[in-house]
């Protein structure tokens, strides 16, 4: 179990209190974005060339906030009404710059956090309802229907996934007006589908792996001698076990996701504009960079903003996994 | 050794007999076309077409045409290569048939061109990556807690947290620009080559590096290396040649995965630097449907990655023999 001693010992862990501290701080600011004085993410101030960032003991906030998104969801919507009536017209300087369009980096930036976060909630939510049961039952089902589900996680885990991805979003894209009118799925909704379905393995075989040292486990003997179904001996017995490596696995395949999301992205294969996403974020920046002019901030807000949510997970995670291998619990 | 490498290859074939399969009845379900055009084409014309690449035959059969050298057609003439004077062979015999957008090509034609620039720029960084990783953990391992250990590891978790291309655009910038060493982008000599192996190898390196810094570390607490100490022998002696092996163990087997990673970035990187090879080719071919090329691509990457895999499985084998005890 993820009992006492380890939210303890994550605390103790300077690096890793942080790094929740951050993330969470992340996470709130990307899902109240709407909520904070920034500029509009997709307001044009047409302009030749990038605004250079105006740095905030420069100038803190501006006059002139325009509610211009490109779409907004019945919450955003309300909550950028809720951000008029706090804020008014006020909005921050840009701190970070602005793009060729004179869109302001920073709202983009903070903006296009929502669809890292979605795709990684994508792939938590298959990991754990995919690659959780398929690993349990994979686990308990004995040896020879274990023998065939780990050779297709293996042969699966062989394949370089992003082409496929890539082979099947190239072919949805041929298909996004049908599958919009008739089923009301728009492309996003089968790019996260996809990357949900891409993420599961490592999950399956961590969890396969823990419930079969689990299944000749003492207790888990004596269960069942006891007469418990084998249902009750999954939920009760196995899978609070099974948790910790759950967890572990969890933060350890949520960077990667989001590199996948914004990896599509940048190629032009995921997420859309006007969408925003760090992927194409970091395209704008790229075709930005040219001899004469080298806008930096363009490439340097989107890298710097990925690396730093990337990095605390991956530190999160390495603290967790040391946190909760009951190994290295004296040190 | 021999049944492991038969079924390792059965399940190969399986697997890619299904991913084919899968992706064919994919891309033949989508409507729109290769032959759509803004104008629309002549009715006869379009026909011809369709009937030159066999669309207008029933799936199964078509199928079947696509995989392997068998002849289904009531006149005796298979679907001919791009310049119309080659027999279309099949995925099995290695023809993956004309491509849909470079309507003068097969895909054969184009695999032969880009693969190899490909391939050059992968075993690059890779090779790159690999040493320059394990340098830096077994340097990291050996001077374990000190400043130097610590700024390694968090170079290897800040490059594993940076995309390929955010390390391609910063280098670019410095390398390209700030301080002209290397060209823009483009393909031609070596030097075109240096900046996107950096930047496809620094994830690997990073990774390989933080492997090779806990294989070390396990194999320096082991009775054998404390054993190689007592005897004497210098710790250079202990280790290289003591410890290194046991560290190079979890390094080999990620190898594999190192790769398919290696291919996978080089989409991005081939596209920033302007290379002409496979990847920019199939990131292409999945934009304006090139369904021919986006298979062929998919399924030599599938082949080069799944070579690798067993590769390093056999060496894990022939490294540690617990290995091969456990998974007959």
């Amino acid at each position: 179990m993820i009992g006492t001693g380890v939210w303890e010992r994550l605390r103790a862990h300077r690096a890793s209190w942080w790094c929740i501290l951050f993330l969470g701080a992340v996470a709130i600011a990307s899902l109240a974005a709407p909520l904070l004085p920034l500029p509009s993410p997709s307001a044009l101030a047409l302009q030749d060339e990038p605004a250079p960032p105006v740095p905030p003991w420069r100038e803190l906030v501006r006059h002139g906030f325009r509610p211009e998104f490109a779409d907004l969801s019945w919450t955003d919507a309300r909550l950028t009404e809720l951000r008029g009536r706090v804020f008014g017209d006020l909005q921050t300087a840009p701190w970070l710059g602005t793009d060729a369009k004179g869109r302001d980096l920073l709202a983009r930036v903070v903006f296009g956090s929502r669809t890292s976060i979605l795709a990684a909630l994508a792939a938590t939510l298959a990991s754990l309802a995919i690659g959780v049961l398929f690993g349990a039952v994979a686990g308990l089902a004995g040896p020879r229907v274990d023998n065939l589900m780990m050779r297709t996680v293996d042969a699966l885990q062989s394949l370089p996934f992003v082409f496929l991805v890539i082979f099947v979003i190239g072919i949805v894209n041929a298909y996004r007006a049908e599958l919009s009118d008739r089923f009301g799925i728009d492309r996003e909704t089968v790019f996260y589908l996809v990357i949900g379905a891409v993420s599961w393995l490592t999950m399956a075989r961590v969890v396969r792996g823990q419930v079969l040292v689990l299944r000749n486990a003492a207790f888990v003997e004596a269960a069942r001698v006891a007469g418990a179904s084998p249902a009750r001996i999954l939920a009760r017995h196995v899978l609070p076990n099974v948790l910790p490596v759950v967890v572990v696995t969890l933060t350890l395949t949520i960077p990667t996701v989001m590199l996948t999301e914004a990896f599509l992205s940048f190629l032009g294969l995921g997420i859309e504009p006007p969408k925003m996403s760090w992927g194409i974020l970091a395209a704008d920046g790229i075709e930005a960079i040219n001899p004469i002019r080298i806008a930096w901030w363009l490439v340097a807000a989107p890298a710097v903003a990925m690396g730093s949510v990337l990095f605390a997970l991956n530190v999160l995670g390495d603290g967790l996994r040391d946190a909760l291998d009951p190994r290295t619990r004296r040190s | 050794m021999i049944r492991f490498l038969a079924r390792r290859l059965v399940w190969f074939a399986a697997t890619l007999l299904a991913v084919v399969t899968l992706s064919f009845f994919l891309m033949r379900a989508v409507r729109g076309g290769p032959f759509d055009a803004e104008r629309r084409l002549d009715p006869t014309i379009e026909r011809n077409l369709r009937a030159r690449y066999h669309l207008d035959w029933p799936l199964w059969k078509q199928l079947a045409a696509y995989l392997g050298p068998i002849n289904l057609d009531a006149h005796g003439a298979r679907a001919v290569g791009g310049d119309g004077t080659r027999v279309f062979a099949g995925v099995l015999a290695g023809d993956f048939g004309p491509s849909l957008a470079y309507r003068d090509q097969t895909v054969g034609d184009l695999l032969r061109e880009s693969l190899p620039i490909s391939l050059a720029l992968g075993s690059l960084a890779l090779l790159g990556a690999v040493a320059v990783g394990l340098a830096a953990g077994v340097v990291s391992a050996v001077r374990r807690g000190t400043p130097l250990d610590a700024v390694l590891r968090v170079v290897a978790t800040v490059f594993l947290a940076l995309p390929s291309f955010v390390v391609a655009s910063v280098l670019v910038i410095l390398l390209a620009f700030a301080w002209p060493l290397f060209p823009v982008a483009g393909f031609g000599t070596w030097r075109h080559l240096v900046l996107p192996a950096l930047a496809l190898g620094a994830p690997i390196a990073a990774n390989v590096a933080r492997l090779a810094r806990t294989g070390m570390l396990e194999t320096l607490g082991q009775d054998f290396v404390r054993t190689a100490r007592a005897k004497g022998l210098p710790e250079r002696i202990v280790i290289l040649r003591h410890a290194l092996p046991g560290a190079l163990l979890p390094v080999a087997s990620y190898l594999g995965p190192a790769a398919a990673g290696v291919l996978t970035g080089s989409l991005v990187v081939e596209r920033i630097f302007a290379i002409p090879g496979a990847g920019s080719h199939f990131v292409n071919s999945a934009l304006n449907r090139d369904y021919t090329l986006a298979m062929g691509v998919t399924i030599v990457y599938c082949a080069i990655v799944y070579a690798l895999n067993t590769l390093v499985d056999v060496f894990h084998r022939l490294l540690d023999p617990r290995v091969a005890a456990e998974g007959a």
